[in-house]
C-alpha cells in the first residue's frame, strides 16, 4: 500500500472525511468540544500519575541515562545483535523471517496463514501491525483477525485507528462504546457500566480465544542474548493469544531489541512509569521456544517476523537514528501540549504524536507527512520526559532542515519536497539583512517608525492577528536606547 | 513448490540486505552503561512492601504456614463459591490439597491438568474456577510474582481460570527484578515462559475506569507461606 | 550526537566579572526595548559594566527552526564578530539563549570555525539565572503590595536549566505575593512561526494559558521571554482582560527603583 493511500485511508476510516492537512484537521479535532475537554483531562491525569511514580529527580536522571545508554548500545551493534537474535530463536525453535516492507512482512505472515489452513485469528497489540494493515490484508485473503486489546476491539469495531499508542480508544466515551457493543455483539443490551461492558469482552473474547487458529502479538523487547521475546500488558490478553492458539506469530520492528536479559529491568523500571503511571504492568510475559515435548501447553510454533520498513534508511543517520530508540512508552504524546488539544486522530498515521511526528515522515516521506515536523512549538516537553532522552526537538528541526534541502539528502525520503523559491527568498533576504549590522540597525529604525502603519489583513500578520493584538513596534530599539543611555559599545 | 524456494530466497536476500544496509551505516559508539540501583529493602520491611503493592493492585495476600494452608484456601474459595480447582498434575500443590480436601464431599472439585490443553479445553476455557500454581519468587518492589511454568504446571492455568491463587514461599521474596534475575541466573536458564504477575487482569480502556478481569484472571489470592518463627 | 549529556544550565564562571556583553535579542529590540534596558540597568547597578555591541543582530533562531540552517549559521557569525572579548553575555531570554548555547555548537560541529561557535556558546547566560548564581543579587522592594504570577519559559526551563530562579527574585520582593499557577509550565503556544503555521493550535493554547492565568487571581504576570510575552499580552488584550504582562528584568528593576 501506498505511503499516501496508508495516510488518507486513515483519514476515511477514522471519520475525519479527507481534510487534507494538519491544520484542517486540528480544526476539526478543536472545535469537538467533548473530545477536547476529554482528551485534556486524560492527558492532565497521565501527567500526575507518571510524576507521581518519579518522586526523586536525581533517580530518574539516573535511570534515564541508562534507559538511553541501552538502547544506543543495542542499535550501535544493530546487525550483529539481530543476527544473534535470530541464531539463539531458532537454537529455541522459533522460526525467524525478515521483511524489508509492510508488503513482504504481510505476505510472509498469509504464508504461514495459509500453510496451516488459519481461519481466524486473535490479535495482541501491535502498532507495527498497524504499520502493515495487516488485519484489512487478512481479510482480502479470507482469514479473520479480531483483536482482543479491549481498547483495540472497540476501534476494531468502529473501524477507526488507534488515537494513541498505549491506550488506543482515549477518544471513546462510554455512551459511544456502549452502543458499539449494542450493535455488534449478538445478544448484547445498551449499558454505559464499565464493568458490565468489560464482562462482555471477556465473553466475546473467550470463545474467539479458544477456537482461533493463531494468535498475533507485537513485541516489546527482544533479548539477543537468549532468544527472548518479551510482551508487556495489563489485561492477559496477550498471554491469550501468545499460549493458547497452536501457533503464534510476533511481528516486530528491528529496532525492538536489547542486548542482554539485564537489559531488561530497568527499562520495565521505565516504560510502565512513563506510560500510565503504573510500577510494573500486570503481566511480563517472556517467550523463549515453542511447547517443548511433555510440555501440555502453549502454540507448538513460533513465528518472529522482523521487519524493515525504512528503519535501516533512519539508521544510516547518526542524528535520525536516535528516533530508533523509542521503546513506545507514548510519554511524549501524554505530555505535548499540541497533542493534548488535537488528540492522536489529527495526525492522520499510525503513531501520533512527538514520536509519530518524527518517524512518520521518516518512513512515510517528509513529502507525504509535510506539515508533522512543523506541528510543534519545539517546547522541549516530550524531550524532558522520553525515558530513552531521543532528542525529539532536535529531529523534528533537522527534518524541518531535510525538507526545504534544495538538493536532496538520501537520508530522509522526500527530503528536499519543501523547499520553495518564496521561503528561501525570505530567508535570504533576512540572512542579509541581519548579517549586516549596519543594515539592520537600519532596517530596525525604519520599523520602529513605520511598522505599527503594516495592516493586521498582511499574512502572516493576519493569522496572529485573529487571536492577539497587533505587536506594537517600540518608538525606539533597544540599539538606540542603550546608545542614549551611554553603554558601552565595546 | 517452486513458490517456496523463491519465496525462501528472496526471504534470504531480503535479510542480506537488511544488514548490509545496517553494516553500511556511520557505527555509533558503543556506550558504557552508567550505574542505577533499583531500590532494596530491610528484610523486615520486604514482606510488608510485597504486601502493600499487591494489595493496591487489588490481589488479595494472605500469610499461611506450610502445613495448614489448605484449610486456609478452603475457607477463601468457599466464600466465592468455588466449585473446581484446577491443579499441576503431581505437583506438591496438588498434592498436599488432595490429601487436606479428601473425604470432605463438600470440597471444591479437585482437577488435575494431566493431559494437553487440546484435550479439555472446553473445561479449562469455561468451567474451571479456580487455578492454583506455585510460584518460584517474588519481588517485594514492585509486588511480583514469578510463574515459572513447567511440563507439571502449565502456563494456562494461572491465566484461564476467572481466580488464580498462587503459593510464594517468604524466603523466596526478593527486592528487585535484577537481583532475582541474577541469583537465579535465569540468562542462562530460559524456559519456554516465565510470566512476571502483579495482580488482577485489569484495564482503564473504557473512560479510564479501571476494570478487572478483561481476559486474564479476575482475581489474585496471594498465599505467602511464612518461615516458621513468623506463624504463631 | 548523543543527548544523554545535554547542555542544561550553565555553570557559574570561576570568578565574579567585571565586565559583561548584554545580548538584547531582535524581539526585544523591536517590540520591548524597555525590558533590554531594565536588564541592562540591573546588571549595571550590580556593579558590572555592561556592553551593549551595537553590531549585534540576531541569534538565528527562527531561521534554525525553519530548518535554514547555512542562513542561521551565517548570522551566528556576525555575532561571534560582535562580542570578540571572552565576557559573558547576558541573554534576557531562554529561548534566544538556548539557541546560542545548546544549539549553536549543534550548528556549527562540521564546521571549520566549530571551536569559536563553542567558546561563545560556553559564554552565554539567561539572565535571572545569572542574577541569582552570579551576582547573587539583593533586591529591596520599593514597591506598593502586588499580587503576580509567573509564566515560565518552555527553553529557559528545558535548555538553559533556570527552574525556581526567577520564583526566587519575585519571592524575595516583600510586598509582592507570588501566587502559583499550577500550568505555568505549560507551553503558551508561540514556538516562533509555529503561532503562524497551526494558528488554531496555538490560539487554543494561548487561551488555556490566559485562563489559567486569570483564574490566580494575580494582577500581573511575569515572564522571563518576550516571544512568551507578545504572545500572552497580545491575546490577553485581544480578549478584553485586565491583567498586566511584564518581563522579570523590568518588574524587578521598577519594584526596586519604586519608577512608577
Amino acid at each position: 500500500m501506498s505511503a499516501e493511500a496508508v495516510m488518507s485511508a486513515e483519514a476515511k476510516a477514522n471519520g475525519h472525511g479527507t481534510a487534507g492537512s494538519f491544520a484542517e484537521r486540528a480544526h476539526i479535532a478543536l472545535n469537538d468540544k467533548p473530545l477536547r475537554a476529554n482528551f485534556r483531562r486524560t492527558m492532565d491525569g497521565l501527567m500526575a500519575k507518571r510524576a507521581a511514580q518519579f518522586p526523586d529527580a536525581d533517580d530518574l536522571a539516573r535511570l534515564r541515562a541508562l534507559g538511553a545508554a541501552i538502547k544506543e548500545r543495542a542499535l550501535a551493534r544493530l546487525p550483529e545483535l539481530l543476527e544473534q537474535l535470530e541464531a539463539r530463536c531458532t537454537e529455541n525453535g522459533i522460526k525467524v523471517h525478515w521483511a524489508e516492507t509492510t508488503g513482504d512482512a504481510n505476505r510472509i505472515v498469509l504464508d504461514i496463514f495459509q500453510s496451516h489452513g488459519v481461519k481466524t485469528v486473535v490479535k495482541g497489540k501491535s502498532m507495527v501491525s498497524e504499520e502493515m494493515h495487516l488485519n484489512a490484508f487478512l481479510g482480502e485473503h479470507g482469514i479473520e483477525a479480531v483483536e482482543s486489546d479491549l481498547g483495540e476491539y472497540i476501534i476494531q469495531l468502529a473501524g477507526e485507528m488507534p488515537s494513541h499508542i498505549v491506550m488506543p480508544c482515549i477518544h471513546k466515551n462510554k455512551a459511544q462504546i456502549g452502543q458499539l457493543f449494542a450493535d455488534h455483539i449478538e445478544g448484547q443490551r445498551y449499558t454505559e457500566d464499565v464493568d458490565e461492558l468489560t464482562a462482555a469482552a471477556r465473553r466475546v473474547m473467550r470463545a474467539r480465544f479458544a477456537e482461533a487458529d493463531a494468535g498475533i502479538s507485537g513485541v516489546n523487547f527482544a533479548v539477543a542474548e537468549t532468544g527472548t521475546l518479551v510482551l508487556i500488558e495489563n489485561e492477559g490478553n496477550g498471554r491469550m493469544s501468545t499460549t493458547l492458539p497452536p501457533l503464534h506469530v510476533a511481528v516486530m520492528g528491528i529496532e525492538k531489541l536489547v542486548e542482554t536479559l539485564e537489559d531488561i529491568p530497568p527499562l520495565l523500571a521505565l516504560l510502565p512509569r512513563s506510560a500510565t503511571g503504573q510500577p510494573i504492568t500486570t503481566y511480563v510475559n517472556m517467550i523463549t521456544s515453542p511447547r517443548k515435548p511433555g510440555e501440555k501447553d502453549g502454540p507448538r510454533e513460533v513465528h518472529l517476523v522482523l521487519l524493515d520498513n525504512g528503519r535501516t534508511r533512519v539508521y544510516a543517520d547518526l542524528e535520525l537514528r536516535e528516533t530508533l530508540r523509542c521503546i513506545r512508552c507514548g510519554a511524549c504524546m501524554n505530555h505535548c501540549p499540541v497533542y493534548a488539544r488535537v488528540g492522536g486522530h489529527t495526525y492522520d498515521a499510525v503513531y501520533p504524536g512527538p514520536i509519530g511526528k518524527i518517524l512518520t515522515p521518516q518512513i512515510a516521506g517528509l513529502d507525504v507527512a509535510e506539515d508533522l515536523p512543523h506541528a510543534s512549538s519545539l517546547c522541549n516537553a516530550c524531550v524532558e520526559v522520553c525515558p530513552v532522552k531521543i532528542p525529539i526537538a532536535d529531529i523534528l528541526v533537522r527534518l524541518r532542515r531535510e525538507a526545504v534541502r534544495p538538493s536532496a539528502s538520501k537520508c530522509v525520503k522526500g527530503a528536499g519536497s519543501g523547499w520553495t523559491l518564496s521561503e528561501a527568498s525570505i530567508w535570504a533576504g533576512w540572512k542579509w539583512l541581519h548579517g549586516h549590522p549596519a543594515l539592520y540597525r537600519m532596517g530596525t529604525r525604519f520599523l520602529a517608525v513605520a511598522g505599527n502603519l503594516i495592516p493586521s489583513s498582511v499574512p502572516p500578520l493576519k493569522a496572529w492577528t485573529s487571536v492577539r493584538a497587533k505587536p506594537k513596534f517600540a518608538a525606539k530599539t533597544l540599539h538606540q536606547l542603550a546608545r542614549d543611555k551611554g553603554f558601552d559599545d565595546v | 513448490m517452486s513458490d517456496f524456494h523463491a519465496s525462501d530466497s528472496r526471504a534470504s536476500d531480503a535479510r542480506t540486505r537488511i544488514l548490509s544496509r545496517l553494516r553500511a551505516a556511520a557505527p555509533s559508539a558503543v556506550p558504557n552503561l552508567p550505574e542505577w540501583s533499583p531500590p532494596s529493602y530491610e528484610p523486615a520491611r520486604r514482606l510488608e512492601r510485597f504486601r502493600t503493592m499487591f494489595e493496591a493492585m487489588k490481589a488479595e495476600v494472605h500469610d499461611v504456614d506450610a502445613a495448614t494452608w489448605p484449610q486456609r484456601l478452603r475457607t477463601l474459595l468457599d466464600n466465592r463459591g468455588v466449585r473446581s480447582v484446577l491443579h499441576g498434575d503431581g505437583s506438591s500443590v496438588g498434592t498436599q490439597l488432595e490429601s487436606a480436601w479428601s473425604g470432605d464431599p463438600q470440597a471444591p472439585r479437585l482437577v488435575a491438568y494431566d493431559r494437553a490443553v487440546e484435550e479439555f479445553k472446553d473445561d479449562l476455557v469455561h468451567r474451571i474456577d479456580a487455578g492454583i500454581t506455585s510460584a518460584s519468587a517474588g519481588i517485594a518492589e514492585t509486588g511480583s510474582l514469578i510463574l515459572w511454568p513447567t511440563a507439571r504446571e502449565p502456563r494456562l492455568m494461572s491465566l484461564l481460570p476467572p481466580i488464580h491463587i498462587a503459593l510464594v514461599e517468604e524466603d523466596s521474596i526478593r527486592d528487585n527484578l535484577p537481583q532475582l534475575m541474577v541469583a537465579q541466573g535465569w540468562a542462562r536458564r530460559m524456559p519456554t515462559n516465565i510470566v512476571v504477575v502483579s495482580g488482577p487482569s485489569k484495564t482503564a480502556d473504557i473512560e479510564q475506569t479501571l476494570a478487572f478481569g478483561v481476559h486474564g484472571p479476575k482475581e489474585l489470592i496471594v498465599l505467602v507461606i511464612r518461615k516458621p518463627a513468623a506463624v504463631g | 550526537m548523543s543527548v544523554a549529556s545535554a547542555p542544561t544550565a550553565a555553570s557559574a564562571p570561576a570568578e565574579r566579572p567585571s565586565t559583561v556583553y548584554f545580548f538584547g535579542t531582535c524581539l526585544v529590540d523591536l517590540f520591548y526595548p524597555e525590558a533590554g534596558l531594565a536588564g541592562m540597568e540591573l546588571l549595571k547597578r550590580e556593579g558590572l559594566r555592561v556592553v551593549f555591541p551595537q553590531g549585534q543582530t540576531c541569534c538565528g533562531q527562527p531561521a534554525r527552526n525553519c530548518g535554514f540552517f547555512e542562513e542561521a549559521r551565517a548570522v551566528a557569525r556576525a555575532q561571534f564578530a560582535a562580542f570578540p572579548e571572552q565576557w559573558p553575555i547576558i541573554v534576557p531570554s531562554g529561548s534566544c539563549a538556548g539557541m546560542m548555547r545548546v544549539h549553536y555548537p549543534q550548528l556549527f560541529a562540521d564546521e571549520p570555525d566549530r571551536a569559536q561557535a563553542e567558546a561563545f556558546a560556553s559564554r552565554v547566560y539567561e539572565l535571572s539565572w545569572f542574577l541569582v548564581h552570579v551576582l547573587n543579587i539583593k533586591l529591596e522592594d520599593k514597591g506598593k503590595p502586588v499580587t503576580v504570577t509567573w509564566h515560565a519559559s518552555c527553553h529557559a526551563m528545558r535548555e538553559m536549566g533556570v527552574t525556581d530562579e526567577p520564583k526566587r527574585l519575585l519571592r524575595s520582593l516583600s510586598n509582592v505575593t507570588l501566587v502559583e499557577n499550577p500550568r505555568e509550565r505549560e507551553c503558551c503556544g508561540f514556538g516562533g512561526t509555529f503561532s503562524v503555521r497551526q494558528p488554531e493550535v496555538s490560539a487554543a493554547m494561548v487561551a488555556d494559558t490566559i485562563a489559567s492565568v486569570e483564574a490566580t487571581g494575580a494582577t500581573e504576570m511575569v515572564t522571563g521571554d518576550c516571544g512568551c510575552m507578545m504572545n500572552i499580552s497580545g491575546a490577553m488584550e485581544k480578549a478584553g482582560t485586565s491583567v498586566r504582562s511584564r518581563h522579570l528584568a523590568e518588574f524587578l528593576l521598577e519594584r526596586s527603583n519604586n519608577v512608577r
